[in-house]
């Protein structure tokens, strides 16, 4: 991809707090989050629903405002949402309206100065990347879970971004699906180099991707500790070590949850 | 062809029936036509040239109102989904200005406009445009909300947005709502044609009108099939291929045996 770089693609998230008001309560989602991802760095943010980790995420996004503290991608504050930092949904968010190949030119078209034949071409070499050329004029409902998830992919990929966002994508998805995902996602960002920050309750899927682990627990949403992963790549969930790690991890989630472990 | 020969069975069937009830000699000939009679009357307008001249006038009306209704509707809509100032004002309005009539706005027009071709316009855009509102509106309301997000990560906002993303996603509910419109505009120019004769042109419901007047119902029952050939044929060749369209992308409709 030759859109010039804007920076390197670093991640500060600086004492970021947020709170939910309703009219009967108001919900303390974030306290005083911090968080820094050097340039390339695969980071996974582990924690029991309600953690406040979709909401840090969102408020990397820029979709969210956090209420105290500030947030700083490529060294720039963050203010709303920006090429640099694309993200990849739960539900994937496909657009049922485009096919395959509409939905991976969707954000390319917004990116300035790319000729239609580029686009294209940048397109069709992310559909490529995610082993789904064959479909792209395929429409979106007659894709699997999975691959939609790969589509998702390949769409946040394409207008390369410093930073790639990942909100449980593979929560969705069957466990074989899912083992197969975790070998993708590793080739291509071993192979393409994207600061991610991927959100996950999954913690064996946190330690089979991050470089490190980051934990968080809920009422209030807090940071609680950081496992820094020193297994060879690529990983593959089903290793002793990787079980070992997960095991060590899971212990921790459950001393630092005020409530019961399930 | 099977599904073309069941049709056709069908209507010969229902065209049977009909002549079967004329020659039981229950009914004056001058009451219940034979189907003969019809066409022997089509064939007679069409030679003269009236009912050219009147589909013409009528679609010519029909369209321009449709597409005045959808001109204002359609942004409206789209408004008073993302207002609450909008949804508290023109929404209620569209709302009730939907459940009334369009016939009721006929005397209105006619004091208002006189005997113009505005008269004719107004009743139609008034019966097209307040039911396109609505249909926008809950489209629009109804977009699963991660569209919206992930289109806004991607950089679309302002009028992008509107075009790219919220209108193409609601489109299951616009498709139905512009054919609301549609058929309303139909109803209502015809009510407004029958009842209102103005000199600048004579419409489908002038010719009805005047069946009636002359006592002539094999006119009254031609120009009724007309009408309803014309309410068949929009909707195959405007609405048809959209829904297709829809059909296709979202994977959705049960395909018929």
């Amino acid at each position: 991809m030759q859109i010039p770089p804007t920076d390197k693609g670093s991640l500060a998230v600086d004492r970021v707090s947020k709170w939910f008001r309703t009219r009967a309560t108001t919900v303390h989602a974030l306290d005083e989050a911090t968080l820094h991802a050097r340039p390339g760095e695969f980071v996974c943010l582990v924690g029991p629903s309600g953690c406040g980790k979709s909401t840090l995420l969102d408020i990397i996004a820029g979709l969210t405002a956090p209420d105290d503290g500030s947030v700083a991608a490529d060294g720039q504050r963050v203010t709303g949402p920006g090429r640099n930092r694309l993200v990849m949904f739960q539900d994937s968010a496909l657009f049922p309206w485009l096919t395959v190949l509409g939905n991976v030119l969707f954000g390319l078209k917004l990116v300035p100065g790319l000729t239609r034949a580029r686009r294209l071409e940048v397109a069709l070499d992310y559909l490529r990347l995610v082993g789904l050329e064959k479909f792209a004029h395929s429409n979106v409902h007659e894709l699997s879970g999975g691959m939609r998830q790969r589509v998702a992919f390949a769409r946040s990929l394409a207008p390369d971004p410093r930073v790639l966002l990942m909100d449980e994508p593979l929560s969705a998805l069957d466990a074989l699906t899912r083992e197969q995902l975790y070998e993708d996602i590793q080739r291509i960002w071993t192979e393409r180099r994207k600061t991610i920050v991927l959100v996950t309750h999954n913690v064996r899927e946190a330690v089979c991707l991050g470089d490190r682990v980051v934990l968080m627990s809920p009422r209030p949403g807090r940071i609680r500790e950081e496992f820094p992963i020193r297994l060879p790549r690529p990983r593959d969930i089903n290793t002793a070590e990787l079980t070992e790690y997960a095991a060590r991890i899971t212990a921790a989630l459950r001393a630092h949850m005020t409530l019961p472990a399930l | 062809m099977r599904r073309f020969a069941i049709a056709s069975l069908f209507f010969a069937a229902l065209l049977a029936l009909w002549q079967l009830m004329v020659m039981s000699g229950r009914w004056s000939a001058v009451l219940l036509p034979s189907p003969w009679d019809v066409v022997l009357y089509v064939r007679d307008a069409v030679g003269d040239g009236s009912l050219q001249q009147a589909t013409l006038v009528t679609i010519r009306r029909l369209l321009v109102g449709y597409a005045i209704g959808l001109m204002f509707g359609l942004p409206l809509g789209l408004l008073c989904s993302t207002s609450v100032f909008a949804a508290d004002t023109v929404g209620v309005l569209s709302l009730g200005m939907q459940t009334l009539p369009s016939v009721c706005w006929i005397p209105l027009a006619l004091l208002w406009f006189g005997q113009t071709e505005w008269a004719m316009l107004f009743v139609v855009v008034m019966g097209t445009m307040w039911s396109v509102v609505i249909a926008t509106d809950t489209g629009a309301r109804t977009i699963p909300p991660g569209y919206a997000r992930a289109a806004r990560t991607m950089g679309s906002e302002g009028f992008h947005k509107w075009t790219r993303v919220i209108l193409p996603a609601s489109l299951p509910f616009l498709i139905s709502g512009m054919k609301q419109g549609w058929a309303f505009a139909w109803r209502s120019l015809m009510a407004a044609e029958i009842y209102v004769t103005i000199l600048t042109g004579f419409g489908l419901g002038h010719l009805l009108h005047y069946g009636r007047e002359l006592n002539a119902m094999d006119q009254v029952i031609g120009i009724m099939l007309v009408i309803v050939l014309i309410g068949l044929l929009t909707d195959k060749l405007l609405f048809a291929p959209w829904e297709r369209f829809l059909h296709r992308r979202w994977g959705t409709g049960i395909k018929p045996a």
